[in-house]
């Protein structure tokens, strides 16, 4: 038995449930075991971190007090999503690194009645522990229906394998984690240089240019690959390439349809789940001509359009375009 | 005040080096910052995915710190355009902690109203203010409020986004709350009393 402690996050109850979804599917196949953090908190993400210290890493700290009480016979716990993994990482690792952050930090987790020693618990990755843990032996053992003829771009983002306090990965710019193990499930996986650059992160909210052209580059590159769809292992990646690659589109005038599923998503097709159950079909940009390629049959789900008739009447605010945005810089 | 030497005057040093303003930043960031240990080898911006959009590059802004520009670099945009991806963070030889360093110089832009484009500022500020209320993030009330205070010319394009997550239950009408809010609430402002005395 495989048993760890569960930070899900924000996102896996909204935006990305279908990653979680997906988790539920394959755990008893994997004799995997979880559990959830008991009352746990929102990280912060990359937002809390840029408007004050103390406060930032007591939020986080909260979430590692809490599971350190729970540990019964384990002291790993996992995050699915980058940002949970780096900022829970990131808050055991510099509460060691500067002790006094660790005081004051420490000081506050006490007007709430908590404490963590930093060091206590191990904070991994579900990707980390599949593929170290579990081992792609087993994860290969399991697989009923290979994804022969999927091609896969791995798409492992930035927040994963960097700065890795720990050094857990491969590689910090080419890890092959994620291309490993959608081997394992028999996908054809195409080799992806753009496999650690960012997705533009909180961008798509507060620099819409910027972010589309980190968007346009890595699904223009997997697109040029011949890829049918990408796999991602982060909440963040999944919500900037799926729900911003229409309007990407409009942006740059092109016409990419580039599907991306969770890893966790294509482990479940490969052990023989249905798609329903692993939440695929609320997916933005459809993957169901990509799962056509391996005869799975994706539920059929309206894909939203921006389509808008030709400029006539009253003048009303336009789509946001190159050169919409040209306008508002010079304003 | 001793008299500049040529290789100050070669390196083009107008003044006395002040370092106060390199310490304060160093000393701001998490953990151990090494920010004084920065050789102006450029690896840094030459790594940044985002640098077209920059005002200053990395490299730039630290050799700003260093000569005490406070106000030029708590305006620049680059620490807003930092997309947190730690390439230069790997990168560099000296092991400064960029990213963190950006968010230190956000924290302090803030503080001295210095920065020039409030859209940044404005949606960490809500994600703070919903994550302080509910204890968790909450994406429809952050995305309504954000994009009708800084992005109206974006709503119409963003209307089938939004709707699509709706309709296929990926964003959730009304916000979660976890149960102790209230000593979630008093962990935070202890840490904000302590954040002003340290």
């Amino acid at each position: 038995m495989n048993k760890y402690l569960l930070y899900p996050g924000c996102s896996m109850e909204s935006s990305a449930k279908a990653y979680m979804e997906s988790l539920n599917a394959i755990m008893e196949p994997l004799d995997l075991h979880f559990e959830e953090i008991a009352d746990w908190n929102c990280c912060g993400a990359t937002e809390y971190l840029g408007i004050n210290l103390i406060p930032a890493y007591s939020l986080i700290a909260r979430n590692l007090a809490l599971a350190s009480k729970q540990m019964n016979g384990t002291r790993t716990v996992v995050a699915p999503c980058s940002a949970c993994y780096l900022n829970l990482a990131k808050a055991d690792y510099y509460m060691q690194e500067r002790p006094s952050l660790g005081e004051k930090v420490n000081e506050a987790l006490e007007a709430g009645g908590l404490q963590y020693k930093p060091g206590t618990l191990d904070v991994r990755h579900l990707i980390d522990i599949l593929v170290y843990d579990i081992g792609l032996d087993t994860i290969r053992s399991k697989v009923t229906h290979p994804l022969h003829g999927l091609k896969i771009v791995p798409y492992m983002g930035c927040m994963l394998p960097r700065p890795d306090y720990q050094n857990r990965w491969s590689d910090h710019e080419h890890p092959t984690e994620l291309d490993d193990l959608l081997r394992a499930l028999g996908a054809d996986v195409i080799d992806y240089p753009l496999t650690t650059s960012c997705c533009g992160g909180h961008m798509t909210q507060i620099g819409p240019e910027t972010a589309f052209e980190l968007i346009r580059r890595l699904v223009a590159d997997a697109d040029e690959r011949g890829a049918h769809l990408m796999a991602t292992v982060c909440p963040m990646c999944q919500m900037n390439i799926d729900a911003y690659q229409n309007e990407m589109n409009h942006f740059f005038d092109t016409h990419y349809h580039m599907p991306i599923l969770f890893f966790t998503q294509l482990m479940g097709l490969a052990f023989g789940k249905e798609p329903d159950e692993l939440g695929i079909g609320v997916e933005l940009v459809s993957s169901r001509n990509a799962l056509a390629n391996i005869g799975a049959e994706v539920p059929i789900t309206q894909e939203p359009t921006a389509k808008r008739k030709k400029d006539e009447g009253l003048p009303m605010p336009r789509r946001w375009t190159k050169r919409e945005a040209g306008k508002e810089a010079v304003k | 005040m001793p008299h500049m030497t040529d290789e100050r005057v070669r390196a083009g040093l107008a003044h006395e080096e002040d370092l106060s303003l390199l310490h304060e930043v160093s000393m701001k960031t998490a953990g151990v910052s090494h920010l004084e240990m920065c050789i102006q080898c450029g690896t840094c911006g030459g790594s940044c995915p985002a640098a077209m959009d920059m005002d200053h590059t990395p490299r730039m802004l630290f050799a700003m710190l260093r000569a005490g520009m406070r106000d030029e670099v708590l305006r620049s945009n680059t620490p807003w355009i930092c997309v947190s991806c730690y390439h230069c963070v790997v990168r560099c030889p000296q092991e400064v902690h960029i990213a963190d360093v950006m968010y230190t110089l956000k924290g302090m832009a803030i503080q001295a109203k210095l920065y020039r484009d409030s859209t940044a500022p404005h949606f960490s500020q809500t994600f703070v203010d919903m994550v302080e209320t509910f204890g968790r993030s909450y994406e429809l009330g952050l995305a309504s409020r954000h994009y009708l205070r800084h992005f109206l010319l974006r709503l119409p394009s963003m209307m089938p986004m939004g709707f699509g997550m709706i309709t296929k239950g990926r964003m959730s009408i009304l916000p979660k709350k976890i149960k102790h809010m209230d000593q979630l609430k008093k962990i935070l402002n202890r840490a904000k009393q302590l954040e002003l005395t340290s």
